[in-house]
C-alpha cells in the first residue's frame, strides 16, 4: 500500500470523474489526499488475512419485487388504475419540465462528438 | 418547548390547533433566520396542512396520526414532490422531485406538518455545514459557534425551537455530531430499520435517516413513526417495528450491561472526557454494570471509513452530469458539458471526496484500498460482536470536542474528518446509536454522550439514554 | 464475400496460404429478457412506444430513487441456465461506473465476479459442444438517436435520449472461445435464439435489438496454443451480419499477420453498408469501470427447491422438440437437421402433434419450407396436410396453397376454393387421359413398349390441359394402368 498520490494521479482522478482543475487546485488536491491516504496507512500494519469484506452491513439476500407493471405502458395496452395514460404523460411532462434541455418529448444534449 | 408527544396529544384532545402552533414555530423560524437554518421554509404547504388536521371534526381527532399537528423539518437530502429538493448543491438547485421519499410519505400519513427544508454539508460531506454550497447554518446555542452537520440545519431547527421534530441523515455521524454541537437528542437507527428510499445517497452502505428531537420519548416515537419495512428499498430490514415508547415505560436498567469504550474515550479533549466519566457513573448509580472494555478494531474506523464512503459517494454521483435534471452548462459536446456542469456545480469538499472515491475503486488500488477497508468493516463488526458478548450498549462520548468556531477546520479536511473519529465505527457496523445532550464544555457549549447497541438494539439505547437525559447535568 | 469487402487486395495465390491459419471465436450475446417490468422497476419492458413513456424514478435514475429485483428477470435467468447445464449460482450485483448519455447513472448495475449461471454448453446441430463460460443479470441503457449530419454519430449535432429502454433486463451469455468459424458462429447463435425462445426467456428479434452480438475474434496459425490478438466487434444487427463480421475480420487479421503489421486490441464497429469493420474511439482512461459491489441490493442465492420449481415449469427445449420430432416422424437426423437450420423444426413438430400425418408433413416441409414458415401457422399446416391425404388437391396446387399461406397467413381451405383447386372427378380425369393419348399415337406406343421416361411428357400434358388442376400421382397410376391393359 502506497500512500502517496502523485499530480499524475490525481489528474487521472479528476479525469475519471469528470472534474476540471486548475494547476492549483490539483496541487491542492494532491496534497489533502495525500494526506488522507497517509492517515489510512494505519490500516495497512493489520493482518487481515482470512478477513472476508463486508459490503452490506445487514446480512440479507434474496430481495425480489413481482413483475407488475405500475408506471408506463402495458405490452397488452391496457391501463390499469396505477397505470393509466394520463399517470404516465403527468411522470413524462414532470421529469422533462426539469430537465436542462428536451426536444420532442426527449431529453436533449450536446453531440457526443465535436 | 413543547415536545411532539405533547403538541400532538394537545391537537387530538381537541385543546390546541395545528394552524396557531404551527404559525408560532414558522414565526421563531422567521424572526431567525439569520441562524440559516432553512433553505426553504414551506409556509404555505405547512399552513395547508395544519388547516386540513383543525378542520377534522372534533369526534375525529382522537384517530389522526401520531404526529398529528407536529411541525417537522426536513434535511434537504430528502425528497419531496414538486418542492425543491437541493442537497445544499448548486447543481441540483431548483430541482423538484416528481415523488416523495418513504419517509416524507409517512409523515405525511401521521399527519405531520413539514414546515421546511434545512441546510446541509453538500451532500451530507462535512461536519459543521460550513460545506453547504448556499450559507453556513449558525449554532443556536452561540452563533459564533457551527452546529456540526452534516444535518447542521435539521439539528439547529430543533435546538432553536423551530420544530420539536427534525430529520436528518447520518453516514458517519452526520445525526449524532450535529446533536450534540447543538445540545438535542440525535438518533441514528440500525442500518435497513429506516427506509432509505428517496434520501438523496451519500454513502448507500451506510445512510441512514434519523430524527432529531428535545427528548429521548420523542425519539422513540419518531423511530415508531419512520421505521418499518420498506418494499422500495431493498436493504429494508423486514423486521416489525417494536414499541419504543412502550419500552420506556420500565425505567429499571440494573439488569443491563455498559461498556466504556476505551479507544473512542482515548484522544477526546478533558472536558469531554470528563462528562463522560459522569454519564458513567449516572448508570452504575441507576445500577447498571458499568466497566471499561476494548473494542480495538474501532481505531481503525476513520482510515475504512474516508475509503468506503468516497468510493460510494464517487459513483453515486456521478448521475449528476447536467443531461436529465438540475445545473447544465453548455459545451460542444456531451462530454465536455458533463465536465464543464460538474466542476461548476459541484463545492470542494465534494469533488474532493469523488476523487477519493474513485482513486480507491480505480484498478491498481482497488484491492489495497478499497476492498482492504471492506475487510477493516468485518474486523469492526467482530470485534463490537465481542464487545456485546458481554455488555448490551457500549459508551463513549459522541464528539471528541464540543462546538467549534467558523473556520477553524476549514482549511485542513482531515481534521474536520476527526470530529467523525468517534460515530464512525457504529456506521461501519450498521448499528444504531444516540447523542444525548449531557452538561456543557469549557467553552460553554453542549457535550453529547453516545450510548451503541448491537443492530435492532434501539430499545436498549431508549432506556439507557433516558436515564442520562433525566440525570443530566443542567 | 465480393471483392470490394476484402480489407486488403488478397492475390489468389495468398489463399493457399490462408489456410495455414485458424480463426477462434467466442460470442457475447445480450438477450433482452421477456419481462413485463424492468429489471429493477416497475415501468413497463416494452419496444416501439412513444419515447420515455415507460420511465420511473429508478431506471431515470433519479436522486434518492434504489433499485429492487424483479423476480421474473432471475427466473427467465435460471431457465436459461437450466437449457445450458450452466451451475445456478449465489452471486451478487456490481456497478460498472463510465459516463455516457444513454445511461442514467452512469453507471451500470450488472453482475461482475459472482455472476448467476456459471459454466454449461451449448450443443450445435452439427453435434459440436461449445463451452458456456458464464451469463449474467445487467440493464440495458436508454437510445441515443443522433440529430444532423445524416443521424451519423460523426457529424450529429446535438442527440435526443429516450429512456424507454434504461433499465430494461439482459442476460448476457458468455461462450469459451470455442468457435471456428463465421458459419458456426450463426448456428451458434441461432441455437441459442431457439433456446431463448423456447423457454420464453426472449422474444429473441434481433432486428428489434432483443438480441445483440459482440463478437470476439483472433487469428492463429494452426496449431499453435497462445490465442492471437483479440478484437470485439459491436453493431452485429443481424445473423447475415454476423458471418460478414467475421469473415471481413478474419481477413483482415490474416492479412495484417501475413504483412507483418501489429494488430490492437480494441473494439471495432461493424458498418452494415461496407460490410467493414472500424475500431471505435476510445480513450484508455474510460476503460478503468471501477467495478465494486452494489450497495443498494443485496446478495442473490437461489435456493435449490426454487430453482427446481423453475424446472419443472419450463417449457420444452429444441433438441427435446427435435427428439420428439424424430420419435413422431421417423425422419432421418439430416432431414431433421435441415428442418431445425430451417427454423421450421417447431412448426412441423407441432403439426404432427396436432394430429397431421408426420411423414406426409415432413415431405411438404421439405419441399415447400426452404426460406422458412413465414405466416404458415400449425393449425393451418395441419388441414394443407390433411386436404393433400384426402385428395383434395395435388401436388402443384399444395406449392401455390402454401406459398400463398405462407405469405400471408390465410386459410388454406378459402385460398384453394378462390385459386379454383377443386379435386377433379376420375371419369373426368380418365376421359382427358383418353384423350391425350389419342392426341399423341407415338409417344404412347413407346411408353407402353416401356419408354417409362414418357411418364414425364404425359403428366405434363395432362397439367396443360387441367391448368395444374390434375393429380399427377393419379394420371401416372391411370397410364400405367391403361398401359397394362
Amino acid at each position: 500500500m502506497t500512500a502517496e498520490i502523485t499530480p499524475d494521479i490525481a489528474a487521472k482522478v479528476a479525469n475519471l470523474s469528470r472534474l476540471k482543475l486548475t494547476d492549483e487546485e490539483l496541487a491542492k488536491f494532491t496534497d489533502q489526499l495525500s494526506a488522507i491516504l497517509e492517515h489510512a496507512a494505519d490500516i495497512e500494519a493489520l493482518d487481515l488475512e482470512g478477513v472476508l469484506p463486508t459490503s452490506h452491513p445487514y446480512p440479507l439476500k434474496n430481495v425480489f419485487r413481482q413483475d407488475v407493471v405500475s408506471q408506463g405502458a402495458t405490452s397488452d395496452g391496457n391501463d390499469t388504475e396505477k397505470n393509466s395514460g394520463e399517470k404516465i404523460a403527468a411522470f413524462k411532462s414532470s421529469v422533462l419540465g426539469v430537465a436542462p434541455e428536451s426536444e420532442d418529448g426527449q431529453f436533449k444534449v450536446p453531440p457526443i462528438l465535436s | 418547548m413543547e415536545t411532539a408527544l405533547q403538541i400532538a396529544s394537545a391537537i387530538k384532545a381537541g385543546e390546541a390547533s395545528a394552524v396557531e402552533v404551527t404559525q408560532k414555530h414558522l414565526a421563531l423560524a422567521k424572526e431567525n433566520e439569520d441562524l440559516g437554518v432553512f433553505l426553504n421554509l414551506m409556509e404555505e404547504d405547512a399552513l395547508a396542512t395544519a388547516k386540513r388536521i383543525d378542520e377534522t371534526p372534533d369526534s375525529d381527532k382522537q384517530n389522526l396520526g401520531p404526529l398529528a399537528g407536529v411541525p417537522v423539518a426536513l434535511k434537504d437530502n430528502l425528497c419531496t414532490e414538486a418542492v425543491e429538493t437541493t442537497c445544499a448543491s448548486k447543481i441540483l438547485s431548483g430541482w423538484r422531485p416528481p415523488y416523495d421519499a418513504s419517509v416524507v410519505k409517512k409523515l405525511k400519513q401521521s399527519d405531520a406538518v413539514i414546515i421546511g427544508k434545512t441546510n446541509l454539508d453538500e451532500f451530507a460531506m462535512g461536519s459543521s455545514t460550513e460545506n453547504s454550497a448556499f450559507f453556513p447554518t449558525r449554532n443556536p446555542r452561540n452563533p459564533e459557534y457551527v452546529p456540526g452537520g452534516s444535518s447542521g440545519g435539521s439539528a439547529a431547527a430543533v435546538a432553536a425551537g423551530f420544530s420539536p421534530i427534525a430529520l436528518g441523515s447520518d453516514t458517519g455521524g452526520s445525526i449524532r455530531q450535529p446533536a450534540a454541537l447543538c445540545g438535542v437528542v440525535g438518533m441514528k437507527p440500525t442500518y435497513g430499520r429506516v427506509s432509505r428510499y428517496g434520501l438523496i445517497a451519500f454513502a448507500s452502505s451506510l445512510d441512514q435517516i434519523g430524527p432529531f428531537t428535545t427528548d429521548v420519548s420523542d425519539a422513540a416515537l419518531m423511530l415508531q413513526v419512520i421505521g418499518g419495512h420498506d418494499e422500495n428499498d431493498s436493504t429494508s430490514i423486514p423486521d416489525a417495528t417494536p414499541d419504543y415508547l412502550e419500552s420506556l415505560k420500565d425505567q429499571d436498567i440494573s439488569n443491563l450491561k455498559v461498556g466504556v469504550v476505551r479507544e473512542l474515550s482515548q484522544g477526546v479533549s478533558p472536558d469531554v472526557s470528563a462528562r463522560l466519566k459522569e454519564a458513567a457513573d449516572v448508570l452504575a448509580a441507576a445500577g447498571c454494570g458499568v466497566e471499561e472494555v476494548s473494542v480495538p478494531a474501532t481505531k481503525y474506523g476513520l482510515s475504512a471509513y474516508y475509503l468506503i464512503a468516497p468510493a460510494e459517494a464517487s459513483s453515486n454521483l456521478s448521475r449528476y452530469d447536467g443531461v436529465r435534471y438540475g445545473l447544465r452548462e453548455t459545451a460542444d459536446n456531451a462530454e465536455e458539458m458533463n465536465i464543464a456542469t460538474r466542476t461548476k456545480g459541484f463545492g470542494d469538499e465534494v469533488k474532493r471526496r469523488i476523487m477519493l472515491g474513485t482513486f480507491a475503486l480505480s484498478s491498481g488500488y482497488y484491492d489495497d484500498y478499497y476492498v482492504k477497508a471492506q475487510r477493516v468493516r468485518t474486523l469492526t463488526i467482530n470485534d463490537f460482536a465481542t464487545a456485546y458478548e458481554k455488555f448490551d450498549v457500549l459508551l463513549s462520548p459522541t464528539s471528541p470536542f464540543t462546538a467549534f468556531k467558523f473556520g477553524e477546520k476549514t482549511a485542513d479536511p482531515l481534521a474536520m474528518y476527526l470530529c467523525d473519529a468517534c460515530t464512525i465505527p457504529s456506521s461501519l457496523a450498521g448499528h444504531p446509536a444516540i447523542s444525548v445532550p449531557f452538561g456543557v464544555g469549557d467553552n460553554d457549549m453542549p457535550v453529547g454522550i453516545q450510548v451503541l447497541a448491537p443492530a435492532l438494539g434501539e430499545m436498549n439505547i431508549f432506556r439507557i439514554s433516558s436515564v442520562l437525559e433525566r440525570e443530566a447535568p443542567i | 464475400m465480393p471483392e470490394k469487402d476484402l480489407p486488403h487486395n488478397h492475390s489468389k495465390h495468398e489463399s493457399s496460404k490462408d489456410d495455414d491459419f485458424e480463426v477462434v471465436i467466442g460470442l457475447e450475446v445480450h438477450a433482452e429478457l421477456a419481462t413485463k417490468t424492468k429489471l429493477f422497476s416497475d415501468s413497463a419492458n416494452h419496444f416501439g412506444d412513444e419515447p420515455n413513456t415507460n420511465i420511473d424514478p429508478v431506471c431515470l435514475g433519479l436522486p434518492g430513487s434504489l433499485p429492487v429485483l424483479n423476480k421474473r428477470a432471475v427466473e427467465l435467468s435460471i431457465r436459461v441456465g437450466i437449457a445450458l447445464g450452466s451451475t445456478i449460482s449465489p452471486c451478487t450485483f456490481a456497478r460498472k461506473n463510465y459516463f455516457y448519455p444513454d445511461m442514467p447513472k452512469n453507471f451500470q448495475t450488472s453482475q461482475y465476479d459472482q455472476p448467476l449461471n456459471v459454466g454449461g454448453s451449448l450443443t450445435l446441430a452439427s453435434g459440436k459442444k461449445i463451452g458456456i463460460t458464464r451469463a449474467h443479470l445487467e440493464e440495458d441503457t436508454g437510445k441515443i438517436t443522433h440529430i444532423g449530419g445524416g443521424g451519423r454519430i460523426h457529424d450529429a449535432k446535438y442527440c435526443l435520449i429516450d429512456y424507454n429502454r434504461a433499465g430494461v433486463p439482459l442476460l448476457e451469455i458468455v461462450s469459451e472461445p470455442e468457435i471456428s468459424s463465421g458459419e458456426e458462429a450463426r448456428e451458434y447463435v441461432k441455437e441459442l435464439r431457439a433456446i431463448l425462445v423456447a423457454v420464453e426467456a426472449s422474444d429473441g428479434k434481433m432486428e428489434e435489438g432483443s438480441l445483440r452480438v459482440d463478437t470476439n475474434i483472433s487469428v492463429r496459425k494452426k496449431g499453435e496454443v497462445e490465442l492471437g490478438v483479440r478484437t470485439e466487434i459491436k453493431n452485429v444487427n443481424s445473423l447475415r451480419s454476423l458471418l460478414r463480421a467475421v469473415e471481413f475480420e478474419t481477413k483482415r487479421h490474416i492479412s495484417a499477420i501475413q504483412a507483418g503489421e501489429e494488430l490492437r486490441q480494441e473494439t471495432r464497429h461493424f458498418n452494415e453498408d461496407t460490410g467493414e469493420t472500424h475500431p471505435l474511439r476510445s480513450k484508455e482512461d474510460d476503460m478503468d469501470y471501477r467495478y465494486f459491489p452494489e450497495p443498494d441490493l443485496v446478495p442473490l442465492d437461489p435456493d435449490e427447491k426454487w430453482v427446481e420449481e423453475i424446472r419443472e415449469q419450463m417449457p420444452a427445449l429444441p433438441t427435446e422438440k427435435r427428439v420428439r420430432l424424430k420419435e413422431a416422424s421417423g425422419a432421418d437426423d439430416s432431414v431433421i437437421a435441415l428442418l431445425v437450420s430451417r427454423g421450421v423444426d417447431d412448426l412441423v413438430d407441432a403439426t404432427i402433434q396436432a394430429g397431421a400425418d408426420a411423414a406426409q408433413t415432413i415431405k411438404l416441409a421439405e419441399q415447400n419450407l426452404s426460406d422458412g414458415a413465414g405466416k404458415l401457422e400449425a393449425d393451418a399446416f395441419l388441414k394443407v396436410v390433411n386436404m393433400l391425404q384426402a385428395g383434395e388437391l395435388s401436388a402443384t396446387q399444395v406449392k401455390a396453397v402454401l406459398t400463398e399461406v405462407i405469405e400471408n397467413g390465410v386459410d388454406p381451405k378459402q385460398v384453394a376454393e378462390s385459386m379454383g383447386f377443386e379435386a377433379m372427378d376420375e371419369g373426368e380425369l380418365e376421359g382427358l387421359v383418353e384423350q391425350v393419348i389419342s392426341q399423341n399415337p407415338d409417344e404412347w406406343e413407346r411408353y407402353k413398349g416401356g419408354d417409362q421416361k414418357l411418364v414425364g411428357f404425359f403428366v405434363g400434358q395432362m397439367m396443360k390441359l387441367t391448368q395444374g388442376k390434375a393429380d399427377g400421382k393419379v394420371v401416372t397410376a391411370m397410364l400405367s394402368k391403361k398401359a397394362a391393359n
